[in-house]
């Protein structure tokens, strides 16, 4: 049995090294996925292109003005004389947002009174106006704590001292690069798998694997070993890369990091190799296999938090392996996760993956012809 | 002459008709075309969205008072938290660890004593910023919701609030900030890459593996001719999903509709074509389905997927990718449909980008004119 | 109207294949006259279907001039294209359309006007007798029924010139019959000149004229009578009361002087070489009864004779190790009232027959006549709807591992691991089959000896030769020395000499006590099995030793039938019997 097990991977893995298309879908599509992903995928703005019509000649306007210039999130591309420029600009794409200093800006500042700010934002893409929205906010809040300091105010009975954990300076480069261990793992597995029955089945080749003395349980597994070792290849690969490469820093345990892989591996390979006992031909099982990456990804919360989710939604994400392997991946890498706390992660894959297994090796048996 | 051209139509009318039927019937175009579209918007409609609400926040408020209960009901009250308390610091930590909670405000003990003799009273948020965006989100409706306190405190006692500058925004064509007004419309460009390019390069794709083209080739059909008859269906089919994408845009999804529907008919026929030429020029090189759709998927895909404005901001992009991002038709499609849903019809970014679009498909054209000829070799 | 139809002279056509060059036509100058049938016949790799797309301007020349009805197909390929009728290998069919659209659509492209469509429909549908079917799709059809729709569709518009690309390939004897109809019917009513490749060696005598084509150059252009005329003399029928039809051929093989020894009927047919008269004393000095007379020489003797030079004509057999005679229990292959459902329909009907050991079972009929089906069920690849299969006293669908330990299979396709070598092939299929250490080594050597296999070790199996693949695809199957082995269809596609061989080995096999069941829609192969059984639709048309099938369609006309005649009789009495 094992020696079945032993010669079944290693042809597994002689078909697929050797075959140059295989090769390329093994190398080609994480390569260039790393680097769209590990440079483009990013909410973090920069240089949002802001546009101020400073109707104020005194030094209240021109000092907020210095400070937003200052930002490293702003870009002051252009100072309006006219509040007819204001609707073409933002129409245009040419700025993301105007600020309008009033013509009486400073004198109200001066005289200690409260005077308003007014700002336009484009819309379109809510999620960065939102956030310019809040970097603005910051700068004049800050600007308001030194008015106030400066007027010989206490300022605002409250303060506010922020924290953020983990990831210190809000870099979403943190966020997502980790991420992409779980995608890729996930991609590069699935199709792995998924491909390898359906094209022995194309090929001819299954029917004279099965005719031989070869147990189903021993071309299970001997299916599954190549997707595990590639993928824990993969991971491996991606992980150094984020870590030396992309400066992220590995904070958590290595061992506990490696067994959520092996459990996602595990599962990701029960599916493929589920995908794959379904489908006749290789063109349906990139098909099936297409059909479950875009849900899964999208819902494991990836890019987007699985919690803003409606409920319904999120209960399907449940059945998401990748869901789990996120939180791993990330709470090994960020947050400093053990074991222990992991638990509640490593379970539902290996539920996944047994069912999953199961149910391959089940198709397999009953779907010969 | 005459009857030139009407070999040329019944030839034209022979093409068009057989791929219509084989549309027909097979279940996987016809699953790419319509089901894929329906899936990814109720994914995208539903599923997705970067706008936060019941933030699981930890309170822990060492000393129990009205002024620490007035705070915390101004986080009951904002919508975007679900605020839970805890008895120690240390217990909220834990909570924060096994990711129960995302964030903790914490009021220590001298809160309400700082507050009445007039000193700072600091609050100390912590964030769990593993999710960048989203803590950065969290963090400014912590900003919001403290500040609607200190208005209603001061107000209360009748006090000046020290906050010179009030900041008055006003946010264009998508006022409530929800981000589905600003996904669905970018998905359509989505579905047309998926139905222009990948299921194109899978067709004619599969006329070379099963040997049809072959058969075609030594007909009086000339490649301009068979290319341009197997597209038109092709096309439809593209204009179709997009509009039913459109229609399930507004009246499922309510998104506005701003522009006009020629603009959107223009723009969508100008990046379909765009779409189809991509999509022959990958079927010519790989001649093989599997090739095909591997490559279709790697190079128009993903790419509008995520270099196309769709969901990450270009303009935030490093130098060297902005620069990859002009060769992505879908961004292009991204820009004028986002602005067409929300904004209405902004002639000079439709036209800039319409005229982007004409410029690949020119070069698309070129190189599918020199690949494309009626030979094996 | 005299000129040729199609000239090629010094035609050169070269692939580059990675590094290598591969010279597909190496000076091929050719004639075909108008109105006439010109058969284009070479072994698998000989560089048919190369010449053929040149002709329909597919492929770039690399040198030599090509004119097609006057005109030069390297320029003006469409010019070509708009006169010209082509059949590709695999019919340029549309499975998803039905047989009536995938007419309206060639016949749109033809531009066919809509006023003669009508006639001409019906003058095709009357040739092919598809009218019943012509709402039914094409994927759905038999493939003898595809071929004749991709002929119907190559002369929707009757072409001046018809190009068919082995046409009859994989198609059952009737329908081949119906094809060549066809096909004479078009040169005699339109003038039509047609130009066909073929690998039936007797397809050959029923073209007007012959090119012999062999690794991209020509042996020879001449009607096929020419090509024998230069044989006579030298073939003959042997055959003997007292020594068993295939040992005496195995045995005359092995004969030098014998160029080429084939079962016919109970007969052995053999071809000597030149100065070698075809005395018993010099055949087989031990056989007192043996008869020996002279036959007219075939077109497959003038192939067999040519080719059998060019080739390495000394085939080793690989060492077989004799199978011990099973004491206990039945027969090694037993089928009783087996039958198989696919939705309604009934693919085989309650058929019953058993094999014994050391036989050389076959399972002939047409395509679509459940053979396959009937297969597949006995080596457990399909469950059974009812009725009772053991193979070696098991069930194989429910048997352990070791059950199927001891039976071989060798598909209808090439179905081992293409981009595998031939080495790594060998080693995975003997580790399947429990063979490990020193044991595995040594049947791989075995192997790659026996089966000459040497040179393509460290090929890859997908881009072996085709006959090569054969052998390899048979090698695997006998890693762990089976006794008892499936062969589907082993020799489809095939050359004549690569079939040869094939079938020397299996007689080997045989001979040693293996019991082979083998299913095949080449007629003439039947006389190499013991015991046969034909099928059609799904039952047993008639079952026996193929003498006994053969007279069964013994008439006073037709007092010697070949296996062929006797499987169409039997198909047509079937048939009027309904």
């Amino acid at each position: 049995m094992l020696k079945h097990i032993l010669a079944l991977a290693l042809k597994e893995f002689l078909a697929l090294l050797r075959d140059p298309r295989s090769r390329f879908v093994l190398i080609g599509p994480p390569i260039m996925q790393l680097i769209i992903f590990g440079y483009a995928a990013s909410f973090d703005l920069d240089h949002v292109p802001v546009a101020i019509y400073n109707q104020d000649s005194g030094a209240g306007g021109r000092a907020l003005v210095s400070r937003i210039e200052g930002s490293p999130h702003f870009e002051v591309v252009s100072h309006l004389d006219h509040d007819a420029q204001i609707p073409p600009l933002v129409d245009n794409k040419e700025v993301l947002l105007v600020l309008h200093i009033g013509p009486r800006f400073s004198a109200h500042l001066s005289q200690g009174g409260a005077t308003a700010l007014q700002v336009i934002l484009d819309g379109r893409n809510s999620n960065t106006a939102l956030l310019a929205l809040n970097y603005l906010r910051s700068i004049v809040l800050d600007y308001n704590q030194h008015l106030a300091t400066n007027q010989g105010q206490t300022g605002p009975p409250v303060k506010l001292s922020m924290r953020a954990w983990y990831n210190e300076d809000l870099d979403s480069h943190w966020f997502i690069i980790p991420g992409i261990v779980g995608l890729l793992t996930l991609v590069v597995t699935l199709v792995v798998t998924a491909l390898s029955v359906a094209r022995e089945r194309e090929q001819g080749t299954f029917d004279q694997l099965l005719v031989t003395p070869l147990r189903p349980t021993a071309i299970l597994v001997g299916k599954s070993i190549p997707g595990l070792v590639i993928g824990i290849v993969e991971a491996t690969f991606i992980i150094v890369v984020a870590m030396l490469w992309f400066d992220i820093p590995l904070r958590g345990h290595v061992g506990a990091l490696y067994l959520g892989l092996l459990l996602f591996l595990f599962s990701a390979v029960g599916m493929g190799l589920m995908i794959s006992a379904i489908s006749v031909t290789q063109q349906q099982a990139v098909l099936g296999a297409f059909l479950f990456l875009v849900p899964a990804v999208i819902l494991s919360g990836f890019a987007t938090p699985i919690a803003n989710m409606p409920e319904a939604v999120q209960l399907l994400t449940y059945l998401d392996p990748l869901r789990y392997f996120l939180v791993i991946v990330r709470g090994v890498f960020l947050e400093g996760d053990g074991y222990a706390l992991l638990m509640d992660q490593y379970w539902p894959m290996a539920i996944i993956g047994m069912v999953s297994l199961v149910a391959a090796g089940w198709l397999f048996r009953h779907r010969m012809y | 002459m005459k009857t030139q051209r009407a070999a040329r139509a019944m030839r034209f009318k022979g093409m068009i008709h057989k791929e219509w039927l084989q549309i027909l019937r097979d279940p996987s175009s016809i699953a790419i075309a319509f089901l894929m579209p329906v899936v990814l918007l109720f994914l995208f409609g539903y599923g997705v969205s970067l706008d936060a609400r019941s933030i699981p926040i930890g309170f822990v408020i060492d000393q129990p008072d009205s002024n620490s209960a007035s705070f915390r009901a101004s986080f009951d009250h904002s919508g975007f938290f679900a605020p839970r308390s805890f008895g120690s610091i240390q217990e909220a930590q834990q909570a924060l660890a096994e990711r129960r909670i995302d964030g903790i405000i914490w009021l220590r003990s001298n809160f309400s004593s700082s507050l009445l003799s007039g000193e700072d009273a600091p609050i100390a948020v912590r964030v769990n910023a593993v999710d960048a965006n989203q803590a950065r989100i969290t963090q400014g409706y912590i900003q919001g919701a403290w500040l609607a306190w200190m208005n209603q405190y001061a107000a209360r006692h009748g006090r000046d609030l020290p906050m010179p500058i009030a900041l008055e925004q006003r946010v264009w064509f998508n006022a409530a900030l929800i981000s589905r007004h600003y996904l669905v419309p970018g998905l359509v460009a989505i579905i047309m890459t998926l139905t222009g390019s990948l299921l194109t390069a899978m067709v004619v794709a599969r006329e070379w593996e099963r040997g049809t083209m072959e058969a075609l080739m030594v007909t009086p059909l000339n490649m301009q001719e068979m290319l341009i008859g197997k597209l038109i269906p092709y096309f439809l089919l593209g204009m179709g999903g997009m509009l039913f994408t459109v229609a399930l845009a507004v009246w499922q999804f309510e998104v506005p509709f701003r522009g006009s529907f020629l603009a959107l008919l223009g723009a969508s026929a100008l990046f379909m074509l765009v779409a189809l030429a991509l999509g022959l020029l990958i079927s010519i090189v790989s001649k093989n389905q599997f090739v095909a759709g591997q490559i279709a998927i790697i190079v128009t895909f993903l790419p509008a997927f995520i270099l196309s404005g769709f969901i990450f901001d270009i303009h935030s992009m490093p130098q060297a990718i902005q620069v990859v991002t002009l060769a992505v038709p879908a961004r292009y499609l991204v820009s004028i449909l986002q602005s067409l849903f929300l904004a209405g019809d902004v002639w000079p970014v439709y036209w800039a980008n319409m005229g982007a679009m004409a410029i690949l498909l020119v070069m698309l054209t070129v190189v599918v004119r020199k690949k494309a000829y009626k030979r094996l070799d | 109207m005299n000129d040729p139809a199609l000239i090629l002279r010094d035609v050169r056509k070269r692939f580059s294949n990675g590094d290598k060059e591969i010279l597909a036509l190496d000076g091929v100058s050719i004639e075909v006259k108008p109105g006439s049938v010109t058969g284009l016949i070479g072994p698998d790799g000989a560089g048919k279907t190369t010449l053929m797309r040149l002709c329909c301007g597919l492929l770039q020349l690399d040198g030599g001039a090509l004119e097609v009805l006057g005109m030069d197909a390297a320029n003006e390929p469409a010019a070509v294209q708009a006169v010209i009728g082509y059949m590709p290998q695999r019919f340029g069919l549309y499975e998803d359309l039905s047989v009536q659209e995938n007419l309206d659509l060639y016949a749109d492209l033809q531009g066919v006007p809509l006023s003669a469509r009508e006639a001409r429909y019906a003058r095709l549908m009357q040739m092919t007798g598809l009218a019943p079917f012509t709402r039914r799709l094409a994927g759905k059809l038999s493939g003898g029924m595809k071929q004749k729709l991709g002929l119907a569709c190559a002369l929707v518009r009757p072409p001046a010139l018809l190009l068919l690309d082995e046409p009859t390939v994989g198609v059952d004897p009737v329908s081949r019959r119906e094809l060549w109809q066809i096909v004479y019917s078009q040169v005699q009513e339109a003038g039509m000149s047609v130009l066909l490749s073929t690998a039936y060696l007797d397809e050959a005598e029923r073209c007007d004229e012959v090119v012999l084509l062999h690794q991209g150059k020509v042996l020879g252009q001449a009607p096929p009578a020419a090509f024998s005329q230069e044989m006579q003399g030298r073939t003959w029928e042997v055959s003997s009361e007292r020594v068993p039809v295939r040992r005496l051929q195995t045995t005359l093989a092995r004969q030098p002087g014998i160029i080429d020894a084939i079962i016919n009927g109970d007969r052995v047919h053999i071809i000597t070489a030149p100065d070698f008269p075809p005395e018993a004393i010099n055949l087989l000095p031990d056989t007192a009864d043996l008869q020996i007379r002279a036959v007219p020489p075939r077109f497959e003797d003038a192939f067999i004779d040519r080719l059998g030079d060019t080739e390495d004509a000394i085939q080793a057999t690989p060492e077989i190790r004799q199978v011990e005679k099973r004491e206990t229990g039945g027969q090694p292959i037993e089928v009783e009232n087996l039958e198989r459902h696919f939705g309604s329909f009934i693919a085989v009907k309650k058929i019953s027959f058993s094999v014994k050991q050391g036989e050389i079972f076959g399972l002939l009929g047409a395509n679509g006549a459940g053979k396959t089906t009937t297969f597949r069920m006995l080596c457990g690849l399909l469950p059974v709807s009812s009725g009772k299969v053991s193979v070696a006293g098991h069930d194989l669908r429910s048997a352990s591992a070791r059950a199927r330990g001891r039976i071989g299979y060798m598909a209808q396709k090439f179905s081992l691991y293409g981009n595998l070598t031939v080495t790594q092939n060998l080693r995975f299929f003997s580790a399947a089959y429990n063979l490990h250490g020193q044991a595995q080594k040594q049947r791989i050597h075995w192997a790659l000896e026996g089966f000459e296999l040497e040179p393509y070790a460290d090929t890859n199996a997908g881009t072996l030769p085709l006959g090569y693949k054969q052998r390899l695809a048979f090698a695997a199957a006998l890693m762990h020395e089976p006794e008892i082995l499936f062969l589907d269809e082993p020799t489809s596609g095939v050359d004549p000499l690569a079939r040869r061989e094939f079938w020397a080995r299996t007689n080997a096999l045989a001979e040693a006590g293996v019991t082979v069941l083998v299913t095949t829609h080449f007629m003439e192969e039947a006389d190499y099995c013991d015991h046969l059984v034909i099928m059609a639709e799904g039952t047993v048309l008639a079952a026996g030793t193929p003498h006994e099938i053969r007279a069964m369609a013994r008439t006073l006309d037709h007092p010697e039938p070949s296996m062929e005649d006797a499987f169409i009789t039997l198909i047509q009495q079937q048939e009027g019997g309904k």
